[in-house]
């Protein structure tokens, strides 16, 4: 075969890991493999030279549904008026503690 | 810079007057600050320069493992050879990360690969330079990658968020590659008058080369013009080339080398060094193919992707065979 022979690529998968101090999975990128047991090896190979984490979930790209940039005023805009929902919209009264 | 001369289609910068409202939408975000995410609008060239910056900047990774890789056999040390392994495994590292970042950007990375493979993509001059002795891995420690993060720190703030997300990580790897060249100095530089002439030689081959990373003046170019305008670069070249040496000159003088370069002296009345004139004609001529190993890096980089066709066959073909048999068995 020649190097101009393209076949299919391996596919994408998207690796997420979990540091140690209890903090959720974190998106760290993303790397091909041809199964999710190699995904996980290559994961921990390229992601966790220096004891990023104790915990790596790979997902395969395509299965990973996303918003869109165009979903965004509908998506998010909802919640721009809503500003009671943050505690710092009440004002404390001076003197009142615990609160 | 680890990307140089990255063409970008633009003759001259457009006013906001002078761009359609979609376009003119996307500049203002990018004047806000705003990053650009994949799937956001962007207009084509400036997806272009991307997909040629960012590619240039994996292939360099991919390729700088080749000059470095030339010493891990021969390192001096157990210890030695264990920090080269971790270091030229880190540049395959930062190589995924930049290449998994052109992807973003709707091209394929076999069709990225395969652009380094023929020729077609570039990637840094400086690499195509041979590691002559074992000095060469601390001047390239030292001064490759001290050049390497004078650039891709001001890279974290790209316009671009998986370009910038891939800086802060190259970045924070990086600050080992310049110590532990700095260290190999240090030691042959304490060492034997020939150590310490060995030290010096690494300088005086590396040191015009490190300068030429950066690339040629660029205040008159209408590409770097068009990049700073798109925040995909923050500092020009002469700027980033000047802090480089800045930062550089007083650690030549603390090991007590001699200044590779007649005219580089501390300008008070500038607060910065000066320096003599670069050899612009060699750096065209290495970009353009005429370097020293420019034939050896691409032809071991051919080797190794068509030496290795047979291994991702046949782990496609295991994978597939495996997913037939897990669903025989579920029925």
């Amino acid at each position: 075969m020649t190097s101009n022979d393209v076949k299919p690529e391996w596919p994408l998968w998207e690796i997420f890991i979990r540091s140690q101090h209890g903090l959720a999975h974190k998106h760290v990128g993303s790397l091909h493999a041809v199964d999710g047991a190699s995904a996980i090896h290559h994961a921990r190979d390229v992601y966790t030279r220096r004891n990023e984490g104790v915990s790596i979930w790979a997902v395969r790209a395509a299965d990973i549904v996303a918003s869109s940039p165009g979903d965004k005023e509908a998506l998010f805009d909802p919640a721009q008026s809503k500003v009671y929902r943050h505690p710092t919209f009440f004002p404390t009264p001076d003197g009142v503690k615990n609160l | 810079m680890y990307a140089q001369l990255v063409e970008t289609g633009a003759k001259a910068v457009k006013t906001l007057d002078q761009m359609e409202p979609q376009e003119r939408a996307f500049q203002e975000r990018i004047n806000a600050g705003i990053k650009t995410e994949p799937k956001d609008w962007m207009p084509e060239a400036y997806r272009k320069t991307l997909v040629r910056q960012i590619s240039q900047h994996a292939h360099s990774e991919y390729v700088g493992m080749l000059p470095e890789a030339n010493w891990i056999t021969r390192a001096p040390t157990l210890k030695r050879k264990a920090i080269l392994l971790a270091k030229v495994q880190d540049e395959a590292g930062h190589a995924l990360y930049l290449y998994s970042a052109v992807e973003t950007l709707g091209v394929t990375r076999d069709q990225t690969y395969l652009d380094l493979l023929s020729g077609k993509a570039k990637y840094s001059s400086i690499f195509n330079y041979p590691t002559l002795t074992w000095a060469d891995i601390g001047a390239i420690g030292w001064l490759v990658d001290g050049s390497a993060i004078v650039n891709q720190i001001p890279l974290c703030r790209c316009s671009y968020g998986p370009y910038a997300r891939a800086m802060v990580r190259v970045c924070k790897e990086e600050s080992f590659h310049q110590r532990q060249g700095f260290d190999i100095m240090q030691a042959l530089c304490k060492g034997t008058p020939e150590q310490k002439a060995m030290a010096q030689d690494a300088l005086n081959r590396w040191w015009w080369p490190s300068l030429a990373m950066h690339g040629p003046p660029d205040e008159l170019s209408a590409n770097s013009a068009q990049s700073m305008a798109w925040k995909i670069k923050q500092n020009s070249n002469d700027e980033l080339r000047q802090r480089f040496i800045d930062q550089t000159a007083p650690q030549i003088e603390f090991l007590g080398l001699a200044l590779p370069d007649a005219d580089l002296k501390w300008n008070e009345a500038r607060g910065h060094y000066d320096y003599g004139a670069i050899d612009w004609e060699e750096f065209f001529n290495v970009v353009n193919g005429k370097g020293p190993c420019n034939q050896e890096r691409l032809a071991a980089r051919n080797q190794a992707w068509e030496e290795g066709a047979w291994f991702r066959e046949a782990m496609s073909a295991y994978a597939a065979k495996q997913e037939q048999s897990d669903m025989q068995g579920a029925t």
